[in-house]
């Protein structure tokens, strides 16, 4: 909202010193303008909207901006020697019993000092006198938007302008089209620029509009192609490009949505992944139900926020790396409670499944309580960093998100560390040989008690990392774990217990399968139809994707 | 849907998957369809408690809104919002092109969010903070006051909405009714309650005559980057109550006085 006001304000100084005469001509208004103020604070309704009318017209922005304010109700009278004046409210305080308010002049906006609110007599601006400045408004902001530094709202503009179709916008998109640079906006400036021309045109021109809508692969002209299509009194040649142009459309549509499909599966395959590869180990390698999986992603979350708002009051100016410094303080933070866990208590009760799961759900439980006593039982606010927001767009009708994208680079990366680690490293052939079996490796001198307590802790660690990672997706809140950690079970033990590639496995068919049949079914039934699935492959399979075989599938 | 509205004429209708929602969207669209609102433009969807994926949903909303003037209205509740409205913005939706209008997110829920996503965006209540009473400032500073003494986390940081100013006069009112009923008891309470009115913070506001609903005033607000709103619209005075709608149940009344609760109106 401040950087769009800040350009709106320095287009409107822009704007200001090109008609430089007309301005320094004008401190006294018009005897046209004039009489429209005078009418603007009577009782007349209907001399009131013709004077918004008249000082519109003007299409002086310092009028457009006095037009603003008189709709946000900011416009006062005061009597002054005798003379009604027309002032601009600005910032409200009180002091004492008091309420005043800073005043400016109607047009050039001059500071007239702070005056109690009592002496002053606010302009109403009801609805009808609204609806009569909206028009004026929209039009500048539209222009100022087509003039702002970021693409987005350059974009924005102009496909505002494009479904408005309005002919007397054409020579203003032509201009922006002349100059902008950047790809994705010519394309929806030339976007918009055909559908004018289809709205208003000569048949030729619809004609050729048409075909470059086609090739534009426009999905928002897709109505007025189907009109003109449909339409009797078109010519043939006009409704020919129509309907090729509706094809060619069609087709790209078809693209776009499968390409969609694909990464929305990819995507939340890769969060199913980043949230269940903890679970994997704690569970899948070591056999420890632990229920507190997703506490520990809440306490990765809440580190994130903490960071996030150290950064904010001791390095404001590199708010936007914060995430970096999260991502191992959440790793390190769960990891040293996943420690506390497994020293403290797990360690007693290892091959016991079910005092196990007792107990973490007991730790989940207190972990959950903790975090609500300290930052309270509403939700907190991280913010994403700027290079985490918004999306790149790929292709047309597609964009995609750049929190997105991170998390699936996130996931494979860690997916790639942790096979580095286990396959790759004496650690992880001590963590393997312990796990498949203890009494033979500490017989070989293999500490089994550090690297259980290691093991847990890396896997305590993934989950704060996974913690971390949804912050840019969604909720940061106390209740957080409980929301992801049936998922994370429900990967785990679909892809098999025990096997690392079964979690992958599972988590790409969930998440690819969820997004696949979520179009056609929708969100509750998508949900529904996965458990379903999930329970029948389980009664076929129970041992998951990759069972575990040989002597220790007992164990 | 009204010029000044934004002359909306397609409504993407997305809630939480419960009562509240599907109740609240039964009755939009059957406004909607009273207002010559043709069926193929109204699209109805709702997504499980805590749902946090909504890149197919946000998906649809774009290919909906493709051709200008669509518009969502939203019933979704509690923390879908935030993966909603990321998810919304992330794909390149502005709400200039599509705004959202929420029905259930509030300064408090606000609190909990990164708003910068959800600037630009309305959202209808009886009560925002930002209304410009006297007594509601009174309102604020006692609150934000209590939050600081009484070390609610936030502290004087914390912000009211309109559940709350509900909760505040409800208390006042029940007060004034067990003074003019000289009783404790439930029913003399609830029949002194019909009719009375009390200066809250959003400005006087009045029990019905013949049951336990509120005449309240309807506010627009659009989102701000600080979590406040910027009041865009509201009604001219207070609104009466429809306990049952006259587009869904035109024939159901609620009146405690003359029948007992809900009744049959005579055709």
């Amino acid at each position: 909202m401040i950087s769009r006001l800040t350009v709106l304000l320095s287009l409107v100084a822009w704007l200001a010193a090109g008609a430089a005469s007309h301005a320094a001509a004008a401190p006294t208004p018009s005897p046209k303008v004039a009489a429209a103020l005078t009418d603007l604070t009577g009782d007349d309704a209907d001399k009131r909207e013709a004077a918004v009318t008249v000082i519109g017209q003007t299409r002086d922005p310092k009028w457009i901006q006095f037009l603003s304010a008189l709709r946000d109700g900011s416009v006062y009278t005061r009597a002054r020697s005798g003379k009604t004046e027309l002032v601009v409210g600005g910032t409200k305080a009180t002091k004492g019993d008091q309420d005043v308010i800073d005043i400016a002049s109607a047009y050039e906006r001059e500071p007239l000092g702070t005056v109690p609110l009592t002496d002053l007599k606010e302009v109403p601006a009801d609805r009808r006198l609204r609806l009569t400045i909206k028009p004026f408004l929209d039009a500048d902001e539209t222009q100022a938007q087509l003039a702002d530094p970021d693409p987005n709202v350059r974009r924005g503009a102009a496909v505002k302008l494009g479904n408005q179709a309005v002919a007397t916008a054409a020579p203003v998109v032509e201009e922006a089209l002349k100059k902008e640079s950047d790809r994705w906006v010519r394309h929806a400036l030339a976007e918009a620029l055909a559908l004018i021309q289809l709205a208003n045109g000569t048949p030729a021109q619809r004609a050729a509009a048409a075909r470059s809508l086609g090739d534009l692969h426009s999905e928002s002209a897709m109505p007025s192609l189907q009109r003109l299509a449909a339409d009797t009194a078109a010519s043939p040649a006009e409704r020919a490009a129509a309907v090729m142009a509706i094809r060619g459309i069609e087709r790209w549509g078809l693209l776009t949505r499968t390409v969609e499909t694909l990464f929305q599966g990819a995507s939340l395959a890769s969060i199913l992944l980043l949230m269940a590869l903890g679970l994997a180990v704690v569970f899948g390698l070591m056999g420890v139900i632990n229920m507190a999986h997703g506490e520990l992603m809440a306490l990765g979350a809440y580190s994130t926020f903490v960071v996030q708002n150290w950064f904010r009051a001791a390095w404001p100016s590199h708010f936007d790396s914060y995430f970096l410094v999260a991502l191992p303080v959440s790793f390190l933070v769960a990891a040293a409670v996943g420690l506390v866990l497994e020293r403290g208590v797990i360690r007693f009760l290892y091959g016991r499944p079910l005092e196990t799961l007792l107990l973490t759900w007991g730790a989940s439980l207190i972990i959950q309580q903790g975090l609500r006593l300290w930052f309270g039982a509403a939700n907190v606010d991280v913010s994403s960093p700027s290079w985490l927001s918004g999306g790149v767009p790929v292709m047309v009708g597609l964009t995609l998100p750049y929190n997105r994208v991170f998390i699936i680079g996130l996931a494979t990366a860690a997916v790639a560390a942790m096979y580095w680690l286990l396959f790759r490293t004496n650690a992880g052939l001590r963590i393997r040989a312990v796990t498949q079996n203890r009494a033979m490796s500490s017989c070989l001198g293999v500490r089994a008690g550090v690297v259980d307590a290691t093991t847990f802790a890396f896997g305590a660690g993934l989950a704060g990392l996974a913690g971390c990672a949804l912050t840019q997706i969604g909720n940061v809140g106390p209740s957080l774990g409980q929301n992801y950690i049936v998922d994370s079970f429900m990967v785990v033990v679909t892809g098999g217990v025990g096997k690392l590639a079964g979690t992958i496995l599972a988590s790409a068919g969930l998440g690819g399968l969820t997004k696949g049949i979520e179009p056609a079914l929708g969100a509750v039934f998508g949900k529904v139809a996965i458990l379903v699935g999930v329970i029948l492959f389980l009664q076929r399979r129970p041992a998951g994707l990759f069972a575990t075989r040989g002597r220790n599938a007992e164990a | 849907m009204s010029k000044e509205g934004g002359g909306y004429k397609k409504f993407y209708l997305l809630g939480t998957d419960y009562v509240f929602p599907r109740t609240a969207n039964k009755i939009l669209r059957a406004f909607l369809v009273a207002k010559g609102v043709p069926a193929d433009s109204i699209a109805e969807e709702y997504t499980p408690f805590n749902h946090q994926d909504y890149q197919t949903i946000v998906g649809k909303i774009k290919r909906f809104s493709q051709g200008g003037s669509a518009c969502v209205l939203s019933t979704i509740n509690g923390d879908s919002n935030v993966p909603f409205y990321k998810e919304f913005a992330n794909q390149g939706l502005r709400s200039e092109n599509a705004p959202i209008m929420a029905y259930s997110v509030a300064e408090d829920e606000l609190r909990g969010m990164d708003s910068s996503a959800l600037v630009g965006h309305l959202a209808a209540w009886n009560y925002f903070q930002s209304v410009e009473t006297a007594n509601n400032k009174k309102f604020v500073q006692a609150f934000k006051a209590y939050a600081k003494k009484q070390n609610l986390p936030g502290g004087d940081k914390r912000v009211t909405d309109d559940p709350m100013e509900a909760a505040y006069f409800g208390v006042y009112i029940w007060k004034q009714a067990v003074e003019k009923a000289k009783s404790f008891d439930v029913d003399p309470v609830r029949k002194a309650v019909y009719g009375q009115t009390f200066a809250a913070p959003s400005g006087t506001i009045k029990m019905h005559e013949y049951n336990q609903h509120t005449y309240r005033p309807v506010l627009i607000g659009e989102i701000l980057k600080d979590g406040q709103f910027r009041i865009v619209s509201r009604t001219k005075g207070l609104v009466e109550p429809e306990p049952w709608s006259k587009y869904t149940s035109p024939d159901k009344g609620c009146d405690w006085i003359n029948h007992q609760g809900t009744y049959q109106k005579k055709a």
